[in-house]
C-alpha cells in the first residue's frame, strides 16, 4: 500500500460576503511511496496550503479521499511559524511529545542542536527572530518522529547560508529516515535538491500539470553542477511555473 | 540639521525599560492618597459634626478598637469568605459558559437570550428571590452573588473565546496535543487577560453585593454590621468598616493579582 494516497475531487471555499465561492483544487490524484519526498510546487495561491491542510485532517470540507496507514504521526511545518509565544522554545517542544522526562530533554536537546538553536532552548517564543521561530517550528515537526512530514515553504525568509544549512539537515535526515514527505515550495533548486518527485499545480482550480521524477543519487544533490543541469533537462516547465508566477490572474 | 537619537542606556530588566517612570513609582499614589485624607480632614473640621461626619483619625481610631475587640476582623472574615465563594463559582461558571458559546454558534444562540436576561436583572431581585425560594441561609447568600456576576464573566470570557487563534489550534490538533495540556499551555495563555479582566471588575463588584445580601438576610458580615450602625447613625462605624474592607481588597490586588498577572505576562515584549 502507499504511504499516502491523494484523491481529491474537487476543494471549494464558500462564497463569504462579497467573495465569491472559490473552486481552490481541481480533481487532484496521486500516490506517495513509503519514505519518498514529494515536492509540491506551483503558482502563489493556487492552493497548495489547503493540500497540505486537507492532507493533515484539517480541513474536512472537500470532495474526495485521503488514505494513509491507520498509525500515522504527522509532522507539519506550517507556512508560518505558530509557535505558543507564551512558552519558551524548550517547552514549545515539550508540548508536542510524550514520555519519560530525560528522554523527553535529551530529544529536544539534540534537535535543537541540529537545527543549531542550542543555545536558545530557554528563550520565550515571542523573542526569537522569524529565522530562529521557522528553525524551531522545523524541529517541533522533526522531534515527533513522524511517519508522515508536511512542509509549508519552511526556508522561506531564512538567510541563504542557514537555509542551505537546513536543507542539507533536511535532506540528511529524509535519508536516515526515510520518512514520507510533502514538501511545498517556489524554489525549484530546492526542489530538486530535496525531492524524490516534483509535481506541478497549475493556477486554480489547480490540477497536476506535470509529474517529474528527479532521478539524482545522494551526492549529486548537493552539486550545484549537477542541480542545474537537471534544471534545464526540465525544459519549459519552470519557465512555465514562473508565467504562473508573474502573471495577473485573469 | 541633523537628527540625532540618543540611547537612554541597557536596560537590565524589564522594568528598567522606563527609567524615566521608575523613580517616580510609588511616589504619586501616596500623595494622592495623603490628598484624599487631608480633603476628608478639612470637611470634617468644616462641619464640626464628629458624629455625622468623624474626621480620619476618629475612624482609624474607630478601626483600631474593633480590630482588638476582634468583632472587625469576624465580620470582615464572614464576608470575605462570602465574597471567596461566590467569586470562585461566577468565574467558573461563567468561564465555561462563556467558552462554550464563544467556540459554539448553538450555544451562543441558545445562551444569548439568557444572558441579556441575567445581565439586566436588578441585583436587589436576585437577591430577594433567592432569599424566597431557597431561604435565609448561606446558600442562597452566595447563590445570590454569583447568579448577579456569573453574565459579566461569561460576556468577558466569550470575547476571549472568539479571539482564539486557530491557528495553534490547528497546530496543536495536529501535534495530538491532549487536552489537558492543550487546556494549559494553549488556550488558558490566550484567555489569560480576559480571565484577569473579568476577576478584577468581578471582585469590584461581587463585594458590593454581597454587603447587600448581609443587610437583607444574614446576621454576620460587614453588611450586616453597618446596618446596624445605620439604626444608630454611627458613621464612624460605617467607614471604619468600609475602609478595613478596601484595605483588605486592594491587598488582594497587589499581593495577589498584580503579581499573578506580572508573571502571566512575562514573556511580552
Ligand atoms: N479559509 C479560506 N476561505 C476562503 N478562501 C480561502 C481560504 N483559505 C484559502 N483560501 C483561498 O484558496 C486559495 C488557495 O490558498 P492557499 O493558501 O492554499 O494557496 P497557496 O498555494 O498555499 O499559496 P502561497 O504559495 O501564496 O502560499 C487562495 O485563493 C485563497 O484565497
Ligand atoms: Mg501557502
Amino acid at each position: 500500500m502507499a504511504a499516502l494516497t491523494v484523491a481529491i475531487g474537487e476543494k471549494s471555499f464558500p462564497a463569504l460576503g462579497a467573495a465569491a465561492r472559490r473552486h481552490v483544487l481541481g480533481s487532484l490524484r496521486f500516490t506517495v511511496e513509503a519514505g519518498q519526498t514529494v515536492v509540491i510546487t506551483g503558482p502563489s495561491g493556487c492552493g497548495k496550503t489547503t493540500l497540505l491542510n486537507i492532507v493533515a485532517g484539517l480541513d474536512p470540507r472537500f470532495e474526495g479521499r485521503i488514505e494513509m496507514p491507520e498509525v500515522t504521526r504527522i509532522g507539519y511545518v506550517f507556512q508560518d511559524p505558530r509557535l505558543l509565544p507564551w512558552r519558551t522554545v524548550e517547552d514549545n517542544l515539550r508540548l508536542v511529545l510524550d514520555g519519560e522526562k530525560e528522554e523527553i530533554a535529551r530529544r529536544i536537546a539534540d534537535v535543537l542542536a541540529e537545527v543549531g538553536l542550542a543555545d536558545a532552548q530557554q528563550v520565550y517564543a515571542s523573542r526569537l527572530s522569524l529565522g530562529m521561530a521557522r528553525r524551531v517550528a522545523i524541529a517541533r515537526a522533526f522531534v515527533v518522529r513522524p511517519t508522515l512530514l508536511l512542509l509549508d515553504e519552511p526556508f522561506v525568509s531564512l538567510d541563504e547560508p542557514t537555509a542551505a544549512r537546513l536543507r542539507r539537515l533536511l535532506l540528511d535526515l529524509l535519508a536516515t529516515h526515510r520518512v514520507t514527505t510533502l514538501f511545498v515550495t517556489h524554489n525549484l533548486r530546492e526542489a530538486i535538491m530535496l525531492g524524490d518527485r516534483l509535481i506541478f499545480l497549475s493556477r486554480s482550480p489547480a490540477r497536476i500539470v506535470s509529474d517529474v521524477v528527479v532521478p539524482l543519487d545522494r551526492a549529486a544533490r548537493t552539486s550545484e553542477a549537477a542541480i542545474e543541469s537537471f534544471r534545464t533537462r526540465l525544459g519549459e516547465l519552470p519557465a512555465l511555473l514562473e508565467q504562473g508566477l508573474t502573471e495577473p490572474t485573469s | 540639521m541633523a537628527r540625532s537619537l540618543t540611547g537612554i542606556g541597557l536596560a537590565t530588566t524589564e522594568d528598567a525599560a522606563f527609567p524615566a517612570a521608575r523613580g517616580r513609582r510609588g511616589l504619586i499614589p501616596v500623595l494622592s492618597v495623603l490628598l484624599l485624607f487631608g480633603l476628608w480632614y478639612l470637611m470634617a473640621l468644616l462641619a464640626a459634626d464628629p458624629q455625622l461626619m468623624p474626621g480620619p483619625v476618629t475612624v482609624l481610631a474607630r478601626m483600631a478598637a474593633e480590630a482588638r475587640s476582634g468583632e472587625l476582623f469576624f465580620h470582615l472574615g464572614t464576608t470575605l469568605a462570602r465574597v471567596a465563594a461566590s467569586f470562585t463559582i461566577a468565574m467558573l461558571v461563567g468561564t465555561a459558559a462563556g467558552l462554550l458559546m464563544g467556540r459554539r454558534r448553538l450555544a451562543d444562540e441558545l445562551g444569548g437570550p439568557w444572558l441579556v436576561f441575567f445581565l439586566n436583572l436588578p441585583a436587589l431581585v436576585t437577591i430577594v428571590l433567592a432569599y424566597i425560594w431557597i431561604g435565609l441561609v448561606e446558600s442562597a447568600a452566595i447563590l445570590a452573588v454569583a447568579l448577579n456576576k456569573m453574565p459579566n464573566v461569561t460576556v468577558t470570557i466569550r470575547e476571549g473565546a472568539r479571539a482564539l487563534d486557530s491557528g495553534l489550534s490547528e497546530m496543536a490538533t495536529v501535534f495530538e496535543v491532549p487536552f489537558g495540556r492543550r487546556l494549559r499551555h494553549v488556550l488558558l495563555p490566550q484567555l489569560y487577560p480576559y480571565i484577569a479582566a473579568a476577576a478584577r471588575s468581578g471582585l469590584a463588584l461581587i463585594w458590593k453585593i454581597v454587603l447587600v445580601v448581609e443587610l437583607l438576610g444574614r446576621s454576620n458580615g460587614i453588611g450586616f454590621q453597618i446596618a446596624i450602625f445605620f439604626q444608630f447613625f454611627d458613621v464612624a462605624g460605617i467607614l471604619a468598616y468600609a475602609l478595613a474592607f478596601i484595605l483588605v481588597v486592594q491587598g488582594i490586588e497587589w499581593g495577589i493579582l498584580q503579581p499573578l498577572e506580572r508573571r502571566l505576562t512575562r514573556w511580552r515584549r
